[in-house]
């Protein structure tokens, strides 16, 4: 793939190496190891039950892994966060990291306005100015392309598509540098889904993240991920550049994901 | 007078002691909210249980109580726990605020400056300032552990969105000693000033909620605001109509059908003394003329 105007440096953003969590004797996901790099984005595809969801909650410290370190490039160096202390993960959640979910539901304030949920991570990080916040949030929708005189309306009367806009406002308005996304475009009818890609592959180009991609939708990946990583039974069983996976599938199971996708 | 049958202030004393450990680590900790055992008291929930529970383990047999309820000392509910204490405990009752040595409210500060070796005993209905932003209470808890204070201002936020001002009124959040984020229980937000260095103990106990928080005298409380907004603590713009007191928080009294009303202070007390040093409101009469 081409790389675009984003700088590539030797140290990459987030390391993980050896990551296990068992559920019990089961497996939830087993010895994955990876590096990820400034602007950056790694696909994540698996059918369901494979470890994807079990993966990526372990990495942005929602889960405990059993085993394993997962290492953020902190302003203070590269941090391990699995051993950090609980106060400092939660911040860094709140300001180097964002989460969206694949049901807005999980990742909106309902009873909420839409400017307020926009202005909640700014307001939690210590702003105090309300015209600021205001502007802010106003400037953030209109990068989502909802309109400015939505703002006082609640995430109920938006649509499926503008709640998932909304939230994914609501999480890069502090200019995180890692986005972890859990089926992003999940339950979005395809138009919809077009959009949304079309905004993500945006924003992330503009504001040079890293992100991390969990999907079972090859599209997804294919327009948004650099890199691919297949997951079955908890094991990753192939990973590449997003391209050479897709098209030359090397696992039997890579092989069987790509020929299901249907042609139109 | 004291009822035999109870102990002194109607709890055994175990239980007042369990409650004074609880009150005295919340001064340890000002702002903390710190769970006790609360007891089922002989009156329903929501008419004060914490605060009739934090008042019995406080009460000496020389302490003079006072009890009022929305500043008012003649209502239901300052009526049935002063009651109650006169015959549980045989304390001295008052209705003077500076003859009181531990003085129960509801939902007011009385107007006259508390001093040194009072204590005020807050009812609160709900502890917790976050509660209606955020369901789980593991989660608060956590939100309080970790300082995570954002939230509180959303709802401030939410506010200015909706009404062009901070329209919270009252039970207005505030930030204590710089740490924990506290409900001051439903009191006006005209009174929030006072909760910050005073000079009194003020013990708030939320008997459903089995939690029980304090600020110790001189506590630095601020209530919280945006720069651009900042909090200001609000009455009813008129005078007292029977004392003409400019300065005290007003409850407005319908007198007719034809859209009349009048202004009162609701700190009877304060509003009574008035009338004795002789200051005459709109629609006051002299004491002098008032049959006694």
């Amino acid at each position: 793939m081409t790389v675009h105007d984003r700088t590539l440096t030797d140290q990459p953003l987030f390391q993980v190496q050896g990551l296990s969590k068992f559920y019990g004797a089961r497996i939830g996901c087993a010895d994955v190891s990876f590096d990820l790099y400034p602007g950056e984005v790694l696909g994540i595809v698996g059918e369901s039950g494979s470890g994807k969801s079990t993966l990526l909650s372990c990495l942005a410290g929602h889960l405990t892994p059993d085993t394993g370190r997962v290492i953020f490039d902190t302003a203070q160096g590269p941090r391990d966060t699995v051993t950090m202390g609980e106060a400092e993960r939660r911040r860094m959640a709140r300001t180097d990291w964002a989460f969206v979910h694949q049901n807005p539901r999980d990742g909106l304030r309902m009873g909420v306005s839409a400017g307020g949920n926009v202005g909640e991570r700014l307001m939690a990080i210590g702003a105090r100015h309300y015209g600021d916040i205001r502007a802010t949030a106003i400037d953030w929708l209109g990068r989502v392309e909802i309109a400015a005189d939505r703002i006082d309306d609640r995430p109920r009367a938006f649509s499926g598509g503008m709640q998932q806009r909304l939230q994914i406002a609501r999480n890069l308005v502090t200019g995180p540098r890692l986005v972890f996304m859990d089926e992003p475009t999940g339950g979005l009818d395809v138009s919809v889904q077009a959009r949304l890609l079309d905004l993500l592959r945006g924003l992330v180009r503009e504001m040079g993240l890293s992100a991390i991609i969990v999907t079972h939708d090859l599209a997804v990946v294919r327009l948004l991920a650099d890199r691919l990583m297949v997951m079955k039974g908890g094991h990753v069983v192939e990973q590449g550049l997003t391209d050479q996976v897709l098209d030359d599938p090397q696992h039997a199971y890579t092989q069987l994901l790509v020929s299901s996708v249907l042609q139109v | 007078m004291t009822d035999q049958a109870y102990n002194f202030a109607y709890l055994d004393e175990q239980t007042k002691r369990m409650i004074r450990r609880a009150i005295l680590k919340g001064i340890a900790i000002p702002g903390y909210q710190v769970p006790f055992a609360s007891r089922e008291m002989p009156m329903p929930y929501g008419w004060g249980t914490g605060g009739v529970q934090v008042t019995a383990a406080c009460l000496t047999p020389d302490d003079t109580l006072k009890v009022i309820d929305q500043g008012a000392d003649d209502t239901t509910n300052a009526v049935s726990i002063r009651k109650f204490f006169q015959r549980t405990a045989g304390v001295a009752v008052t209705e003077a605020t500076t003859e009181a040595t531990i003085i129960q409210t509801r939902h007011r500060i009385p107007e006259t400056a508390l001093t040194k070796g009072q204590i005020l005993v807050y009812q609160v209905p709900i502890p917790e300032p976050l509660r209606f932003l955020e369901p789980r209470e593991t989660e608060t808890r956590k939100m309080h552990e970790l300082e995570e204070y954002g939230l509180m201002h959303v709802k401030l936020y939410e506010d200015i969105a909706r009404h062009g001002t901070i329209a919270t009124s009252y039970d207005y959040p505030v930030k204590v000693e710089g740490r924990y984020v506290m409900d001051p229980s439903p009191i006006p937000k005209f009174d929030n000033p006072k909760l910050s260095d005073n000079p009194a103990i003020q013990l708030f106990g939320a008997g459903r909620e089995q939690r029980i928080y304090a600020l110790p005298p001189h506590t630095h409380v601020v209530s919280l605001d945006f720069d651009d907004h900042p909090f200001t603590a609000s009455k009813a713009a008129h005078d007292c109509d029977l004392c003409a007191a400019q300065d005290s928080y007003l409850d407005e009294v319908i007198t007719d059908d034809q859209g009349n009303r009048m202004f009162v202070c609701s700190d009877t007390d304060f509003c009574r003394s008035r009338r004795e040093a002789g200051h005459l409101g709109r629609l006051g009469t002299p004491l002098s003329e008032v049959e006694q």
